[in-house]
């Protein structure tokens, strides 16, 4: 598992970010954010969801809901946040992991689940300043999105 | 057992006009609840009772023993909890069976369903799917007797819309959050800050001691209409926390500041967007406003101040109804069966269910979240 890190100086770069992961999504593929509260976990979500489903798709916070679920010319996605997760087994009540595998998944606090879903893209969020640090890890099959990237959050 | 339609009707009653007594279950998200609720025509609803399953009920249940139950385990819990809403009556007292059929947590609401189907089976009574926020939207009813069509604000941890109610199933969305719920903001500010959760309750307190001389934006408040944003603010307040205490140690006056500040902007932004949707709305009857955040003491005096302004009388129902509960989902249910809407045994659990079905196409063909 390669780790790549780079640089989001603005909303503007996460957005590009986001818009650069969607492009790389297909169904079943899973997607882990992890970083602090205010690390822009939502933000990077909210812009791949956009660019996949719509630009004047509404994505509220799934905080409160766990789940927010979304149609896309990908099949359905889902957005979940465990951070209300106490205890792993209850994931089994948002019907999460009948998703895993078939729909696209973009998890947040995912530490919550227990096991981690394998083949999954790790991404991690931190403050840096005013702007964050994404640091993306996974498998072979991300290699693309590294390169994409790279290109969209520099241009 | 109606043979024809398949249905299982133990009495033939005219739903319109008859003395009513419906149980409710719900067990969509966080809590397993229950409740009796009976309606005679022309008289005010009574709560007979209104049943949130905590750990006491369920360590009863288990003798003592406790075993390993999630926060979520609805079809652990929802046996016991009916039960104890029924207080020993029994079926017997119950008219028909309303139950929350989405939208929410998969898991929850097949629990759900799956029970009260089974009672409206075994006892013969009529069953009748009921929408999650639509209890909430009428719970106004409810608790104050209103008349439709009156402006509803739902404001909690997890919703903010604005809702005009015209009748039971006829509900417009005039808009609500882009992002985050005020609740949720709320819960995420403590946390920030190293204050206890719930986070409502204690910024609250932290605010009424400091003076809001810290400049927070107001977002979404030079947009037209009534949508809002919140998720802007918290980073806002991580910016305030970095520049107050650069060394991460926040002085105690420093942060009740930072609270007084932040609670005036989520104040300022509800109330502006308040007075829009009610010149939005037309004539209503009333500005209700029903969820967590509507205890908060400035929110909600703010609020009764822009219904005060408008001339609209204002109303906002006791907190444990504005919470997740059983009351609100039976006197939906009463209020379905009013209209002669009903349900059979195909009623199916919709995780996923707009409230304003008519108003999606326009938002993105439905594309939007469950709870939207």
């Amino acid at each position: 598992m390669t780790t790549t890190r780079l640089s989001l100086p603005g909303p503007d770069a996460t957005d590009a970010a986001g818009a650069a992961l969607a492009r790389h999504l297909a169904p079943g593929a899973t997607v882990l954010l992890s970083g602090e509260l205010g690390a822009g976990k939502t933000h990077l979500a909210r812009a791949a969801i956009r660019a996949l489903a719509g630009p004047e798709v509404e994505v509220v916070s799934p905080t409160f809901t766990l789940v927010q679920t979304y149609a896309t010319p990908l099949g359905e996605l889902w957005h979940a946040d465990l951070y209300r997760i106490e205890d792993p087994s209850e994931v089994a009540e948002t019907g999460l992991e009948d998703a895993l595998g078939t729909a696209i998944c973009l998890i947040e606090w995912p530490e919550r689940m227990g096991v981690l879903p394998r083949d999954a893209l790790r991404l991690s969020l931190r403050h840096d300043g005013d702007g964050r640090v994404l640091e993306l890890a996974g498998g072979p099959r991300w290699d693309g999105l590294r390169a994409a990237l790279a290109g969209a959050v520099h241009a | 057992m109606d043979r024809h339609s398949g249905r299982c009707y133990r009495r033939r009653v005219d739903f319109r006009n008859a003395p009513l007594t419906v149980l409710g279950i719900e067990a969509s998200c966080d809590d397993t609840a229950a409740a009796l609720v009976r309606h005679v025509p022309g008289a005010a609803p009574v709560i007979l009772s209104n049943v949130v399953a905590g750990q006491d009920a369920l360590h009863e249940g288990f003798g003592g023993v406790v075993p390993e139950i999630a926060a979520r385990a609805h079809a652990e819990a929802l046996d016991l909890t009916v039960e104890k809403a029924l207080e020993g009556r029994g079926l017997r007292v119950v008219d028909a069976v309303a139950v929350t059929a989405g939208p929410g947590l998969i898991g929850g609401v097949v629990a759900g369903v799956m029970l009260a189907k089974g009672i409206a089976a075994g006892a013969g009574l009529p069953l009748v799917g009921v929408n999650h926020l639509a209890g909430h939207a009428l719970t106004p009813r409810l608790t104050d007797g209103l008349s439709f069509p009156y402006l509803m604000l739902l404001v909690s941890g997890g919703h903010c819309q604005f809702l005009l109610v015209r009748g039971e199933g006829d509900h417009r969305r005039l808009g609500g959050t882009i992002d985050d719920a005020p609740g949720e903001a709320f819960d995420k500010t403590a946390r920030l800050l190293g204050l206890p959760m719930p986070g409502g309750p204690a910024v609250e307190r932290e605010a009424a001691r400091g003076t809001p001389r810290i400049a927070l934006p107001r977002p979404l408040l030079g947009r037209e209409g009534c949508d809002l944003s919140f998720s802007g603010l918290k980073t806002a307040v991580l910016r305030a926390r970095g520049d107050l205490a650069p060394d991460g140690a926040l002085r105690e006056g420093d942060r009740a500041d930072l609270c007084a500040s932040f609670q005036a902007a989520v104040t300022e932004v509800l109330a502006e967007k308040s007075r829009r949707a009610l010149r939005a709305a037309g004539p209503v009857t009333a500005f209700a406003v029903a969820g967590g955040v509507a205890a908060n003491g400035a929110i909600r005096a703010a609020l009764e101040g822009v219904a005060a302004e408008a001339g609209t009388p204002f109303a906002a129902p006791p907190p444990p109804l504005c919470t997740d509960n059983g009351a609100m989902i039976a006197w939906a249910g009463i209020e379905a069966l009013r209209q002669g809407r009903r349900d059979d045994l195909t009623l199916a659990a919709r995780p996923r269910w707009p409230l304003d079905e008519a108003a999606a196409p326009m938002l993105g063909s439905g594309k939007r979240g469950a709870k939207a």
